[in-house]
């Protein structure tokens, strides 16, 4: 087969694959009347549901942030006994069923758990809290940020640090001034990713709470209540926040990095 | 003045052994090795990057050895010169002045006059990346020159520059020595070295084998390795002794062949330098003034600055210098036998130190 039959091959096939993933997408779309579309994003369960699922996701990733990135700094420039491990054990929450990780944060944090009597003696129950329904989004998706910040620390030079070091600044200036804005791109790339993954994740969330309810979960509650007809309208509103949000995100990711190449210039 | 008393560095595949120098206020001092020689490890070692199994470094009689990186009086430019992409030429330059807390006007002050010394002013603004090689040699000798280093450490600074901007920045480095700045420079090229150098360090398998004032170093290597950083191609190791037949003192290869050359030695052992430009060839047995003169083949002609190098087997392996007209002349290939004469006056004997 010469080489412009092998990519017509190839480009069917990846065609097919493409079709697979937009038709669904597309069919919620098109099954879905602008009337039904206005009248759900009229519908304030649902305008408050997606808020309240863009906001956690969003805190949940700015916490987690705090400690992710030093984690991925020190797995990408560390060496130390068990690093493979921590490797594996970090991306255990992707591999594993979503319901089993919700069993595993709800051990945690449930009433009966250290954690959980010691957050009840400030008045915190994290099952049906928010800051549970935070916890679940984190542990499915915190591995995005870090593999995607350990790549971009990777790709530092070591060289610039020790320069930085060599030139007066401390471990922690060369990290702020160096290593930091040098990875950027895959940082916020990686935010990026976790913020999506905390929106989309059903399967842990539903375990920690019901209620307050996630978009997710309004969808499935829905779906098992009411039916098809019901809960796709709302699968369409919130695909679309999420799409102009994941839109509007790469766009501001790509402009910074945008912004930093053209300086190379 | 600079001390360094013993420095080792035990690593799993290499080690730097017992690594001793003087540098005085104002000297250029060039190390010279091949890569994994250790020099490298060795300025790095100095700028506080890595610490040292045992040694100790003084600066004016002051042991450096609890001194952090951020804080020692030395500035190092790395081989890939490790500018910061991110920031501009100024910001690269403020960079180490904003560590050291230094007000923002002196700042300013303080990167014109480096600016102005390495003639990057126009650069100022620019991002890094788009820079030529040269300018960016310069920013990165300006971003270190503003730390107002006791020394400057350079690693390789010209091995990726093209002639042209090789011979600048030599420039460069000179001035800067002139104005009384102590560098010590690491490299493998020994015309560099020759070309900046007031002392040289000759290093091999993490030792300095061989320190002292440039031109003397470089005119008596003590073996075949610092012979060939010094650009000496026929370094014959041969031994002194009276020839039987004619009772006169010669040098004895390690092939047993004998070479006449001057001297008032009687017994001994040195190599023999003979310069290749003093080797010539003949097809056929020649008289000549020439004393030696040796039967071989062609192994190999090779092209050359100033002509063809030819390497002919005569017991030992002997370079000579041919023009491209020499070589037409003879019509000479590789294989091809040949007798290479060279006179006695022009070979020069280093005598081994035997302990």
């Amino acid at each position: 087969m010469n080489r412009s039959g092998l990519s017509l091959v190839f480009a069917v096939l990846g065609g097919l694959v493409l079709l697979f993933i937009i038709a669904p997408l597309a069919g919620i779309f098109l099954k879905t009347t602008p009337v039904q579309f206005f009248e759900t994003v009229r519908d304030k369960d649902v305008t408050a549901s997606i808020l309240l699922t863009l906001s956690i996701s969003l805190f949940t990733t700015l916490f987690f942030a705090i400690g992710a990135i030093p984690l991925a700094y020190l797995l990408a420039r560390k060496n130390f006994r068990g690093k493979n491990l921590v490797q594996s054990l970090i991306d255990l929450p992707i591999v594993i069923p979503h319901s089993a990780a919700g069993i595993a944060i709800l051990g945690l944090v449930s009433r009966d758990s250290f954690l959980g009597k010691a957050a009840s003696t400030v008045g915190i129950d994290f099952v049906g809290h928010p800051l549970g329904i935070g916890l679940a989004m984190a542990f499915v998706s915190v591995p995005f940020l870090i593999q995607s910040a350990r790549t971009g620390f990777e790709q530092v030079p070591v060289r610039l640090e020790k320069a930085a070091l060599t030139l007066g600044a401390s471990t922690w200036g060369s990290f702020k001034s160096i290593s930091m804005p040098l990875a950027k791109r895959s940082i916020i790339s990686g935010m990026i990713m976790m913020f999506s993954r905390g929106l989309s994740e059903f399967g842990a969330v539903v375990i920690i709470a019901y209620y307050p309810m996630v978009t997710p979960v309004l969808i499935w509650d829905r779906f098992n209540s009411f039916g098809l007809k019901y809960a796709r309208p709302v699968a369409a509103v919130f695909l679309l926040v999420c799409l102009l949000f994941f839109i509007v995100l790469r766009i501001l990711a790509n402009k910074t990095s945008h912004d930093q190449d053209r300086k190379h210039i | 003045m600079i001390r360094i008393e013993n420095i080792s560095k035990q690593f799993t595949s290499f080690n730097l052994s017992q690594v001793s120098f003087e540098i005085s206020e104002g000297e250029y001092v060039v190390l010279l090795g091949d890569s994994g020689s250790g020099k490298s490890v060795l300025l790095e070692i100095l700028s506080g990057l890595i610490k040292p199994d045992q040694g100790n470094i003084y600066l004016n009689d002051n042991d450096l050895a609890n001194v952090p990186i951020r804080k020692r009086p030395f500035g190092i430019v790395f081989q890939d010169l490790a500018l910061f992409p991110h920031l501009t030429v100024y910001d690269n330059l403020a960079f180490p002045l904003k560590n050291r807390d230094i007000p923002n006007a002196d700042i300013n002050l303080k990167i014109h006059e480096v600016a102005e010394k390495l003639e990057i002013i126009p650069i100022l603004s620019r991002y890094t990346d788009g820079l030529s090689g040269g300018e960016k040699q310069r920013v990165a000798l300006a971003r270190t020159l503003a730390t107002e280093p006791a020394c400057l450490l350079l690693d390789e600074p010209l091995s990726a520059l093209d002639a042209r901007i090789r011979k600048e920045i030599k420039a460069v480095l000179r001035n800067l020595n002139r104005g009384g700045q102590t560098i010590i420079h690491v490299t493998h090229d020994y015309q560099e070295a020759l070309s900046l150098a007031t002392r040289i360090g000759i290093m091999e398998q993490g030792r300095l084998i061989r320190y002292g004032p440039a031109l003397e170093v470089l005119m008596n290597p003590m073996s075949p390795f610092m012979a060939s950083f010094t650009g000496i191609r026929n370094f014959i190791r041969v031994t002194l002794r009276k020839d039987l037949c004619d009772g006169r003192i010669k040098a004895w290869t390690e092939q047993n062949i004998p070479l006449i050359f001057q001297t008032d030695k009687i017994h001994g052992q040195g190599y023999l330098v003979v310069p290749e430009e003093s080797v010539f060839l003949s097809l056929e047995p020649v008289e000549t003034s020439a004393a030696n003169q040796l039967h071989g083949i062609i192994t190999d002609i090779i092209p050359a600055i100033h002509g063809f190098e030819v390497i002919i087997d005569v017991g030992f392996p002997l370079h000579s210098l041919l023009t491209a007209d020499g070589i037409d002349r003879l019509s000479i290939k590789p294989g091809d036998p040949v007798y290479a004469s060279f006179k006695a006056s022009a070979l020069r004997y280093i005598n081994l130190q035997v302990k």
